[in-house]
C-alpha cells in the first residue's frame, strides 16, 4: 500500500518553484513545473548536501545553490558538474488540491 | 576561536585535512524568498550585453595593437589590450564558471570554455577546485584556492603582478595534465570521472600555446605571442591587485564569510573588468546571484555585515600591516568587528585536529 504523506496546497507551490519538505528525519524538494505539474526529489544535493530549496527553479532544472550543479527535478537526473550521482525522486499527486507524495516509492533514473 | 600556535599545513592531504563544513551551517543573511528568486534571476540580455562589451573592447584593441606593432604606440596599446584580454577573463572565467550570468545555459559554458584559456586555466580542474573554494571557504587544508597562506608570501605577490608565480603554475599544470598526471591535491577534489575531460582540455591549452608559439618563429615576430598566451602574464596585474583584497590577511577556519571575506568599493571601470567581485562578501554568502545583481544584493544586507571598504586603498591599509605582521606572528588576523544587531557567526564545529 503506497503511502501517502500530505506536503502542502497545491497553490502554495508557486509555478516554477519548489519548496522544502522534512518529514520523520528526512528532507525533500517538492516542485511545481511551468506547466503546473508537481514532482518530488530528495531535497538535498548529492553533492554537498546542501539544500536544494535554497536556489532557483529554471524551466525542469534545479541547481544546487552552493555550485551549481543541476538536476533535471522530473527524473533526479544529473546533469551538470560538479554533481555526478542522481536524485532520488519519489510518486507525487494531487488530491482536493493538495499535494502528497509517497515516499516509499523512491525511483531512481 | 583556537588559533594554531604553529605553521599550519595548507596541503589538502595534510594533518588539517578532513571534514570541512560542508555540513555546517555557514551564515547568511537572511532574504525572503521572493527576493531571493528574483536576485537569481538570469538574463541572457544582461550577460550578453558585459560578454559583448568586454568581447568588442578586446577584439578591438588586439586590432589596434596589430596595425600599431612596430610603433611605440604598441606599448601603452598592448597595456590596455592585456588588461582587457587577460583581466577581463580572470573574472568572467569565475562568473561563467558559476553558470550565474546566462540563463541559456551553452552560452555560459561556451564564455567559460574561452575564459578559462584566456586566464590560461584548466576548465575542469578549476570547476572542481573552486566548488570546494565555496564548500569550504578559508578552511586550512580543504580549501584548495587560500591566496594567502601564513606566513604569505611577499615576493609571489611582487612577481604576480606581471603573473610569473601564478600563470607559470598553471601552464606546469596544463604540461603535466596534458601527460595525464595529477597531484595528490588534485586528485583530492577532482573525481575520477572527470579526470580525462581535465587532460583533453590540457591538450588542447597546449596545442593552442605551442601553435602561437610556432607562428611567432615563422614570422619571426613575437606579435602572436603578444596576442595569445602572453597577456595572462603581462595583463593580469589589475585583477591581482583587486583579488587580493578578496580573503587576504582574514580569518581561517570561520563558518561565516563576513569575517573571511571582503566587499570593496569600486569605480565602474574597474568593477567591468572585475564583474563585480568587489562585492566579494555578497557573491560568497549567495553565489547563485548573477554579478549584474551583486549590487542590489550589497544594498540588501549592508546592515548586517562589516562596513565595505571605500575604496581598494583604504583596503590596502588594511592588508599590507595584517600580512607584514604575519610574516612572524601566525595567529595575526584582521578580526572584522560585524555591526549593533548583526546576526551571530554560527559556532566553531570543526574538531581540533591533533597535529594543529
Amino acid at each position: 500500500m503506497p503511502n501517502w504523506i500530505r506536503v502542502c496546497a497545491a497553490d502554495e507551490i508557486e509555478a516554477e518553484d519548489l519548496i522544502r519538505f522534512d518529514h520523520d528525519g528526512r528532507t525533500f524538494a517538492v516542485y511545481r513545473s511551468p506547466d503546473d505539474n508537481y514532482f518530488c526529489t530528495d531535497g538535498l544535493c548529492t553533492h554537498e548536501q546542501v539544500h536544494l530549496a535554497d536556489d532557483l527553479v529554471m524551466d525542469y532544472v534545479i541547481e544546487c545553490p552552493k555550485h551549481n550543479g543541476q538536476f533535471d527535478y522530473r527524473t533526479g537526473e544529473a546533469m551538470r558538474a560538479p554533481v555526478c550521482v542522481n536524485l532520488g525522486t519519489y510518486p507525487v499527486k494531487l488530491e482536493g488540491g493538495e499535494v502528497f507524495i509517497n515516499i516509499q516509492g523512491a525511483e531512481q533514473v | 576561536m583556537n588559533a594554531p600556535a604553529t605553521l599550519r599545513d595548507y596541503s589538502l592531504t595534510g594533518p588539517a585535512s578532513g571534514p570541512g563544513f560542508a555540513h555546517a551551517e555557514w551564515y547568511a543573511t537572511p532574504i525572503p524568498r521572493t527576493r531571493m528568486k528574483e536576485l537569481m534571476k538570469r538574463s541572457d540580455r544582461a550577460g550578453l550585453r558585459d560578454f559583448g562589451l568586454w568581447a568588442g573592447l578586446t577584439v578591438a584593441s588586439g586590432a589596434l595593437l596589430i596595425w600599431v606593432w612596430g610603433t611605440v604606440w604598441a606599448w601603452p596599446v598592448a597595456l590596455i589590450y592585456g588588461v582587457l584580454y587577460a583581466s577581463g577573463a580572470e573574472s568572467r572565467w569565475h562568473e561563467y564558471g558559476h553558470g550565474t550570468p546566462m540563463r541559456t545555459r551553452w552560452m555560459n559554458d561556451a564564455i567559460y570554455q574561452l575564459a578559462s584559456f584566456m586566464s590560461l586555466k584548466n576548465p575542469v580542474l578549476w570547476r572542481w577546485s573552486h566548488a570546494r573554494h565555496h564548500t569550504d571557504t578559508v578552511i586550512v587544508g580543504r580549501d584548495p584556492e587560500i591566496a594567502f597562506p601564513r606566513p604569505p608570501s611577499l615576493l609571489a605577490w611582487v612577481l604576480n603582478l606581471l603573473h610569473v608565480v601564478a600563470t607559470s603554475k598553471e601552464i606546469w599544470k596544463a604540461l603535466r595534465l596534458s601527460l595525464g598526471l595529477l597531484t595528490a591535491d588534485q586528485k583530492d577534489f577532482l573525481p575520477e570521472s572527470e579526470r580525462p575531460k581535465a587532460f583533453r582540455a590540457a591538450r588542447a591549452h597546449v596545442g593552442i600555446l605551442v601553435s602561437a608559439g610556432i607562428a611567432a618563429m615563422l614570422i619571426s615576430s613575437w606579435l602572436p605571442l603578444v596576442l595569445i598566451g602572453g597577456p595572462t602574464f603581462y595583463g593580469s596585474w589589475l585583477h591581482h591587485v583587486m583579488a587580493t583584497t578578496q580573503h587576504a590577511g582574514l580569518a581561517e577556519d570561520v563558518p561565516d564569510h563576513r569575517l573571511n571575506s571582503r566587499t570593496v568599493l569600486l569605480n565602474p571601470v574597474f568593477r567591468f573588468i572585475y564583474s563585480n567581485m568587489n562585492y566579494h562578501v555578497e557573491h560568497h554568502m549567495y553565489p547563485m546571484v548573477p554579478f549584474y545583481y551583486l549590487p542590489a544584493l550589497h544594498e540588501d544586507i549592508r546592515e548586517d555585515c562589516p562596513r565595505a571598504y571605500p575604496s581598494l586603498l583604504a583596503a590596502y591599509r588594511e592588508i599590507v600591516p595584517a600580512v607584514i605582521r604575519q610574516q612572524t606572528d601566525f595567529n595575526h588576523y584582521v578580526r572584522r568587528p560585524l555591526p549593533a544587531g548583526a546576526g551571530p557567526t554560527p559556532a566553531y564545529q570543526r574538531p581540533l585536529i591533533a597535529a594543529e
